[in-house]
């Protein structure tokens, strides 16, 4: 399909397919009280984070949101320290420390997920900033959602990196609510990319749930950041099938709506294209199901067994001590 | 060299941004201006824009471009013009800057300074005076420092900026024109250790900021009444160290402590604490004493202004209190 090779596209799916899967699978987890607090799913939004990272180099930096598994499972994280994670365990990404809402891999480029709406938004400003400044040629994606959109961190960062031309690709996964409250009553433009043009920079709305249009759009905007011609802030529309979190009621929305996404569903639809665009087979996808199932049932596994984290882990991390790495 | 609290704090940035390439300056009018209080002045022409970065009226978000810049290795200073605007960038610095290594399981580092100027006393009213120290005390993850000199303020600012974790470093504009030596040669004081800035038997006085200036002034006065103030300057504040204060007490037997800020909840109430916890309130001789700002909002009228906040003349009259009252005879004497 276009540019993008066979092997990469079979490769988004799996990873596609690994979000909806892990997700389902930590919802599952949540309901049994082996997951505590809260947890904001993404299902439904897959294409976005997918299209988006494969998009970029492996190199390259994300900031992502308290709705970030996919972010970090599309960059490569490693599914066993997530489930760990999410039921505090040792062994987990942050130690048990941080929870759903607070995954990062630093060796993998994410800089980390954020509990505040809109706070990651000068996070990744400022990590493009030192990049430039370090005149290096990788670039930061930062993913934030519609409500971020409405903070004033989104308006003061677009206008940095605007003006200091820093590589950075502002990415809005516009989901249609934040929290209860659709884009159409707190948003008066009809795009929220439209707000680019304050900024003097390109603004472009993308059916979210179309991963190849993802890809394609980020790209651009990818290679324009590298080639320091600054940012570019793609608006990607989109569907949470889920509630907000889980204390959501969908008191907003209708049955009848959700089910109209889900006509629209980014995973069907791909595995439709691939089958007639690349010939992919049943055969093929269903394997592609199968590992993908025995990737999440060993990362659950691997949480389970896992041990609690332990009581020295409390105060390791308050302060970095002198010469730590 | 004599040298005022100004110059040093620009000593420590210049030689800082020599030394490590990592090193930038980051705040609003810093460049061609030189920042509100001229700090910076000629280190745009030194060192360039991008190394003195100028930013748009944008506190939220630059403050969290020196946390993302921060954590991919840079080691930002960030100025905030006034203490009284670091609200705009309190997500930034509670929710990110202090909480971001421990969430992520000590993943990263933060080396971020956030320098800025507080208090009262420049007639600049309400919103262009305050004391932010107390509204981050309780965040761990923070350190707060706050030099009361120019030998310090150059040592401490130094140690700041090679501190692998968020500071807060506050300067007290009434400092900035006063006068201290520094040496010339290459030095670093130490952060979380306090200092006994005079000795004496009677009284020990802890005093931040400012306020060692009028303590000292204070203590001046209070020895030609026959009364020998000892006083500490904490320099940190968070994280603090007791046990300096803890022995002096222990040898003087009574505690005040000044500070500019607003008397409720703040440095005072947390010294006072520890203290009353520790091995040196059996050697007390009088109540445990604050004096603090007034509860108030910084009034513009300048004598107003003046009665808010502690000077030299109330810590001599509450020094004298102490000592010169029998505190337990005065018990049996209302009972």
């Amino acid at each position: 399909m276009g540019e993008i090779s066979r092997e990469c596209e079979v490769e988004m799916l799996y990873k596609m397919m690994l979000i909806r899967r892990f997700e389902e699978q930590a919802e599952k987890l949540f309901m049994k009280n082996l997951v505590h607090g809260t947890m904001h799913l993404s299902i439904g939004e897959e294409a976005v984070p997918v299209g988006s990272i494969f998009a970029a180099e492996k190199t390259d930096y994300i900031t992502s949101t308290h709705r970030g598994h996919g972010d970090m499972i599309a960059k490569g994280g490693d599914i066993k320290k997530m489930f760990a994670e999410f039921l505090g365990k040792e062994t987990g990404y942050c130690h048990g420390l941080g929870g759903s809402m607070h995954i990062a891999d630093f060796s993998l480029g994410n800089l980390g997920a954020n509990g505040v709406v809109g706070a990651g938004i000068p996070i990744a400003t400022g990590a493009a900033l030192a990049l430039k400044m370090k005149k290096r040629k990788d670039i930061v994606l930062t993913f934030f959602g519609d409500g971020a959109a409405n903070e004033g961190t989104f308006y003061e960062s677009l206008n940095m990196a605007a003006i200091w031309k820093l590589p950075e690709v502002f990415i809005c996964e516009n989901n249609m609510y934040a929290m209860s409250s659709p884009v159409s009553k707190f948003v008066a433009t009809k795009n929220i990319s439209d707000r680019a043009t304050a900024f003097g920079i390109p603004g472009i709305t993308v059916d979210g749930m179309d991963v190849v249009a993802v890809y394609e759009t980020v790209k651009e905007a990818v290679s324009r950041a590298r080639k320091g011609k600054g940012p570019t802030l793609i608006e990607a529309k989109t569907y949470r099938y889920r509630g907000h979190s889980k204390s959501d009621k969908n008191l907003y929305r209708t049955e009848e709506e959700i089910g109209e996404w889900k006509k629209k569903d980014p995973i069907i639809n791909f595995v439709k294209r691939l089958k007639e665009y690349e010939g992919i087979s049943d055969k093929e996808v269903e394997k592609i199901e199968k590992s993908v199932t025995q990737e999440i049932e060993d990362g659950v596994n691997f949480a389970l067994n896992s041990s609690e984290s332990s009581a020295d882990t409390l105060l390791k991390y308050v302060y970095a001590e002198e010469g730590e790495e | 060299m004599i040298t005022t609290y100004k110059e040093a704090l620009r000593q420590a940035i210049t030689e800082k941004i020599k030394e490590d390439k990592n090193v930038f300056m980051i705040g609003e009018d810093i460049g061609v201006y030189g920042g509100a209080f001229g700090l910076s002045i000629g280190m745009l022409d030194e060192f360039g824009p991008e190394r003195i970065l100028d930013t748009p009226m944008s506190e939220a978000s630059f403050t969290g471009v020196g946390v993302g810049a921060a954590i991919m290795g840079m080691r930002p200073i960030v100025e905030i013009m006034f203490s009284d605007f670091i609200t705009f960038g309190a997500d930034q610095i509670i929710n990110q800057a202090a909480k971001f290594r421990f969430m992520t399981g000590g993943q990263l580092k933060i080396p971020l300074v956030i320098r800025t100027p507080q208090g009262s006393g420049t007639g600049a009213a309400a919103q262009h005076s305050q004391n932010i120290e107390a509204w981050l005390l309780n965040i761990p993850g923070l350190k707060i420092v706050a030099p009361s000199n120019p030998y310090d303020a150059k040592g401490l600012l130094k140690s700041s900026v090679e501190d692998d974790n968020p500071v807060i470093f506050i300067e007290h504009k009434l400092l900035y024109s006063t006068k201290g030596e520094v040496p010339k040669e290459d030095y670093r004081i130490p952060i979380g250790k306090s200092k006994i800035v005079r000795s004496g038997n009677d009284v020990t006085i802890v005093a931040t900021s400012i306020m060692v200036k009028r303590s000292l002034e204070a203590a001046e006065m209070l020895e030609k009444e026959g009364i020998e103030a000892e006083i500490i300057d904490p320099r940190t504040l968070k994280p603090l160290d007791i046990n300096p204060i803890v022995e002096s007490v222990k040898k003087t037997h009574r505690l005040l402590v000044v500070y500019e800020g607003c008397i409720t909840g703040g440095i005072g109430g947390e010294i006072i604490s520890r203290i009353g916890e520790s091995e040196a309130f059996l050697y007390l001789d009088a109540p445990l004493f604050r004096l603090g700002g007034a509860d108030i909002p910084i009034p513009y009228n300048l004598n107003l202004e003046r009665k808010a906040t502690p000077q030299i003349e109330d810590i001599v009259s509450k020094a004298k209190e102490m000592v010169g009252d029998d505190w337990y005879a005065r018990i049996s004497r209302d009972a």
